[in-house]
């Protein structure tokens, strides 16, 4: 796979929260042909499933990246055509002023988010941010024909061809977490050529953005023994410290809190050192807000790790990343699931009846 | 008393091991199966030959603590909160960090450098430090990783008229009383777990309810208390000294009904005082619990304590007592009437 | 249906006393259904096994019992009783309302002196029951719940009442029953409790019923009000067919499926996205491995005030919906 390609293909797609399903066609074709099984569950998680070299029962590990974006939702539609619209995930509304969209209604209608020009807009008022109520889409068509094209509940998604950067940096929209889905298909590339004892299950999941709700019955469906969310992270820029970025070209960042069980932690960690893969490492006590706050709890537990791939300007149209991060994810996913074997697995749960 | 020791452990969300294994072997004479899930919760069962539904009884082992992010330059450790902590509790505490225990304090920028509007802010935990005297990074590399926890340093006392001081008495009260009633015998599975992760969202309840899958579920807490100066009564949640507190409805979950009334006819049996818990704020384990599956009647009785989730915290002898007495008679009425 | 709904919502049910509410439902939908049951959360369950040939599905409607309410904290030596909110409500709402406890002790509720109204707080709120101290405390203990105390009110097509939340649902779903429409599909009706504090009964509802589709019946907003929050919901206009909430988004084939049967059997409906609150569809398609849901909401004014206000052309419309989607055969 070509980074650069997929991710061209993968952004530049539709795939607000809910509404997947072109994303997870991309993920499904690219996949295809390098494992035993494509499926889809009942909210639209993308499953592609990888058996294991090893003898049955084998562990098996869930890799999860989400597929959903944040975008638009249509609200209503004025008199004059103008549609007025809510968010779906976290969005803040200042970076919407001006923006290009585009309304998936009964056809793809290009739109902008448009404001009163400047010199209308009286001086005191030039200060106070814009709220999401103040905002509103122009199709550029008439009330009566907006009605017939467009429905209160469409989706709308930002327009942003993905752009190459210098060196080897991308910006788009929703590499967040398309990044991760990208490091998803790199790994399971990799696990052609690399034997694994375990069964691989690479979810791309759906609605991440709206409460990790993908994952919640995708860990569920699958029961694995161990989980990895693979999602982004806050990238280093001016304005931000050392002590809460991870750095754009360093590698994935391997993080370490309580969504992450220990033992994992630190078998990533060696993996990396042993192969040489970049890494960092990223802090987060509690919640990550990734897929992993979900299959960390899902049925008797399920032991997870987190890895984040370096992203500035997270959830807006410019986010902006680095290849190598995305490989060095996909070779550290690998590389992590040859080593998980039965002993491995079995280790997270232990009888203390009798003193040791 | 084990109190002590399990107010002195380390066991912060997301690393209970210590405080684990202490309760592991206090417990481990007194029951038939004592375990550890995957999420790191203490399972501990007894009366296993008796074909009754289990009953679930637990307690949370981990704190709320800090979490180191960053080393600066010159030695100084950034830190991240973990769980519930007012910023207003931080400065000036004494710390340790790491399992084996690094001294070191919490410092900011001294208040003779501070503008004027700046001394009447609340200084954000993202502006302290702890200093634990490393003079530059690599010195402090030597002992401490990012992602290590830092705990307050607050010995166990007994003190002023029958008072128990100390730090996580939120939740080693309850982890002491679980200890205190294993040692009985029911004629019922009972199934006392030890949980994790309760102060990051009541995340080791969650799991292993789902494991036991009880028909009762009773949830021991150490809860707040605002019986203090500046606070008028209808809002002080619970009194120290007013015996258990009984929860009627938080956050998380509203008291099964039927519990609720058992317990409160036990107390009254037993002329062991109860007060309510006065207050709908937060939520404990008892929300997933109660949530589980298809459904799991549960309750929550607390040993009230002052100042929780800060350096050091105070709870009456009297109602870790009183309390150790009325879910030991709940048990043993669940064992001779049924439920 | 108005007996009904009166019945419905004059009894009385805050979340976790939703008791007499089930009781009243029991009565309603005996002979109506095949099995009954209460699970240990205290939903009612209500199973139809299918009237018609053909393949069908384990189908479960939820509409929730409880209401708001507020929840006794402490009672003073005068006989004054401090409470918290029971569900989503604002001190603003409350200033002299009516209130009833279970035992039908009636109060009202005042506020301490404040000089501004932005001083008014949950805190400064009392409940007068009008009577001593020690006459209070003999009638009401720490934890009791009360709700508001308002009798049904129409106005033409209009109904105003206080716990249309969700006794509205309630009684569209009984109404379903009572027309005993064929369906190939097994139909659970669940009543379910604690909806006003987190969506808890159709939490374990769900995964106790195990259901292939999930289909909520709750009120949303409307935007047809003066100067309200912009949203394309009217009162009259139809059922609304959910798009979105904070706990759904709804699944897309069952959607389409709702917004298709109303189409082809030409009943007004509409097609809703509401920006806050959610329902027990955002339980229960998490449940388990995933259950595809949807919501049909009843536009409903005045939600969480004693004077709620939905149109029966809307509630009719709903259980018209209903027995037409259920008619046929799904495919999901």
């Amino acid at each position: 796979m070509n980074v650069e390609e997929f991710l061209r293909a993968a952004t530049e797609a539709s795939g607000v929260s809910g509404h997947e399903a072109s994303v997870a066609h991309i993920y499904e074709e690219a996949l295809r042909g390098y494992v035993d099984d494509l499926r889809r569950d009942s909210l639209g998680n993308c499953i592609a499933f990888k058996a294991g070299d090893g003898k049955p029962p084998r562990p098996r590990i869930m890799f999860a990246a989400h597929m959903d974006e944040i975008g638009l939702m249509v609200t209503k539609i004025e008199e004059r055509g103008f549609l007025r619209f809510t968010t779906v995930g976290g969005i803040d509304p200042r970076t919407l002023v001006g923006a290009e969209v585009t309304v998936h209604g009964r056809e793809r209608l290009r739109g902008i988010i448009g404001t009163r020009p400047p010199h209308l807009i009286p001086e005191e008022e030039r200060t106070r941010a814009y709220k999401l109520e103040d905002l509103f889409i122009d199709v550029g068509i008439d009330g009566d024909r907006a009605e017939q094209l467009v429905s209160v509940g469409d989706v709308v998604t930002l327009n942003r061809p993905l752009l190459k950067l210098c060196s080897d940096r991308l910006a788009g929209k929703a590499l967040d977490d398309r990044a991760g889905v990208a490091a998803l298909v790199g790994a399971m590339e990799h696990l052609r050529r690399i034997r694994h004892e375990a069964d691989i299950f690479a979810v791309a999941t759906v609605q991440e953005e709206v409460g990790l709700r993908g994952a919640v019955v995708s860990s569920y469906g699958l029961e694995p023994d161990l989980g990895v969310a693979v999602d982004v992270g806050f990238g280093d820029m001016p304005g931000l410290g050392e002590h809460e970025t991870i750095k754009l070209g360093k590698g994935p960042a391997i993080v370490r809190g309580g969504t992450v069980h220990p033992r994992l932690y630190e078998r990533l960690v060696e993996t990396a050192k042993q192969h040489g893969v970049k890494w960092q490492r990223e802090v987060e006590p509690a919640g990550s807000g990734t897929d992993a706050w979900a299959i960390q709890v899902s049925r008797s537990g399920v032991p997870t790790a987190v890895l984040s791939i370096p992203l500035r300007f997270m959830h807006t149209s410019v986010e902006t990343l680095s290849t190598s991060d995305v490989r060095e994810t996909s070779r550290l996913l690998a590389l992590f699931a040859a080593g998980v074997d039965a002993e491995f697995v079995r280790g997270f749960e232990y009888d203390l009846t009798t003193a040791q | 008393m084990i109190l002590q020791q399990l107010s002195e452990a380390y066991g912060p969300s997301g690393d209970e091991g210590p405080v684990r294994e202490l309760i592991a072997e206090e417990v481990r004479p007194h029951v038939e199966v004592l375990k550890v899930d995957s999420m790191g919760n203490l399972i501990a069962a007894k009366g296993l030959a008796s074909s009754r539904p289990p009953v679930m009884v637990c307690a949370h082992m981990d704190e709320v603590a800090l979490m180191v992010s960053w080393i600066e330059e010159n030695g100084l450790l950034r830190f991240k909160k973990v769980g519930g902590i007012d910023d207003r509790i931080l400065l000036s505490r004494a710390v340790k960090v790491g399992r084996k225990g690094v001294h070191g304090v919490i410092g900011a920028k001294p208040i003779h450098l501070q503008r004027p509007a700046e001394r009447k802010s609340v200084v954000q935990s993202t502006d302290m430090f702890i200093d634990i005297g490393a003079t530059d990074r690599s010195e402090a590399e030597k002992v401490v990783e990012p992602g290590d926890y830092a705990l307050f340093d607050t010995r166990f006392e007994v003190t002023g008229d029958g008072m128990l001081k100390g730090k996580a008495l939120d939740d080693r009260v309850g982890c002491a009383i679980l200890c205190e009633v294993l040692k009985g015998d029911y004629s019922f599975p009972l199934y006392a777990v030890f949980t994790v992760q309760e102060e990051l969202g009541l995340r080791g309840a969650t799991v292993a309810a789902y494991s036991i899958s009880p028909a009762l579920g009773l949830v021991l807490e150490g809860t707040t208390c605002a019986d203090i100066p500046g606070t008028e009564e209808p809002r002080w949640a619970t009194r120290l000294g007013g015996g258990p507190a009984l929860s009627v409805m938080d956050r998380a979950s509203i008291a099964n009904k039927d519990m609720l009334r058992r317990l409160r006819e036990v107390a009254e049996r037993e002329k062991i005082p109860y007060q309510f818990r006065r207050t709908t704020a937060s939520g404990n384990d008892a929300g997933p619990v109660s949530l589980t599956r298809e459904g799991v009647p549960t309750a929550t009785v607390s040993v009230p304590c002052r100042y929780i989730h800060s350096a050091a915290s105070m709870a009456s002898r009297s109602d870790f007592e009183n309390t150790v007495n009325l879910v030991s008679a709940f048990l043993a009425d669940l064992s001779q009437r049924g439920y | 249906m108005q007996e009904l709904i009166r019945e419905l919502t004059e009894g009385y049910g805050p979340s976790g006393n939703e008791e007499r509410v089930r009781t009243m439902i029991q009565e309603h939908v005996q002979g109506l259904v095949d099995e009954v049951r209460t699970d240990a959360l205290g939903n009612l369950i209500c199973v139809r096994r299918p009237t018609a040939p053909g393949s069908g599905l384990k189908v479960m409607l939820s509409a929730h019992m409880d209401e708001i309410g507020f929840v006794v904290t402490h009672i003073d030596d005068d006989g004054f009783v401090r409470f918290d909110l029971v569900g989503g409500n604002s001190p603003f709402r409350l200033l002299g309302q009516r209130v009833a406890f279970a035992d039908g002790t009636v109060g009202v509720i005042g506020t301490e002196k404040i000089d501004e109204i932005k001083d008014l707080k949950l805190e400064k709120l009392f409940i007068d029951v009008g009577m001593s101290g020690e006459g209070a405390k003999s009638h009401i203990t720490i934890g009791d719940m009360a709700t508001y105390h308002r009798p049904m009110e129409t106005s033409g097509d209009r109904v105003i009442a206080k716990a249309l939340d969700d006794r509205i649902g309630c009684a569209i779903l009984v109404e379903f029953l009572r027309r005993k429409a064929p369906s190939p599909h097994e139909i659970y009706c669940v009543f379910t409790v604690q909806e006003e504090v987190g969506l808890r009964g159709a939490t374990t509802a769900a995964f106790g019923v195990k259901p292939d589709l999930g289909i909520a019946v709750d009120v949303t907003s409307t935007g047809d009000t003066p100067k309200a929050r912009t949203m394309d919901v009217k009162l009259g206009k139809g059922v609304a067919i959910k798009m979105k909430d904070r706990s759904l988004i709804a699944h897309p084939r069952v959607k389409d499926l709702l917004l298709a049967t109303a189409e082809d059997r030409d009943i007004p409906h509409q097609r809703e996205v509401l920006e806050f609150g959610g329902t027990d569809a955002g339980a229960i398609h998490l449940t388990r491995g995933g259950v595809p849901s949807g919501t049909l909401s009843i536009p409903c004014r005045y939600i969480h005030t004693p004077s709620e206000m939905v149109d029966m052309v809307d509630v009719r419309a709903c259980v018209d919906l209903l027995e037409a989607t259920l008619a046929r055969e799904i495919t999901l």
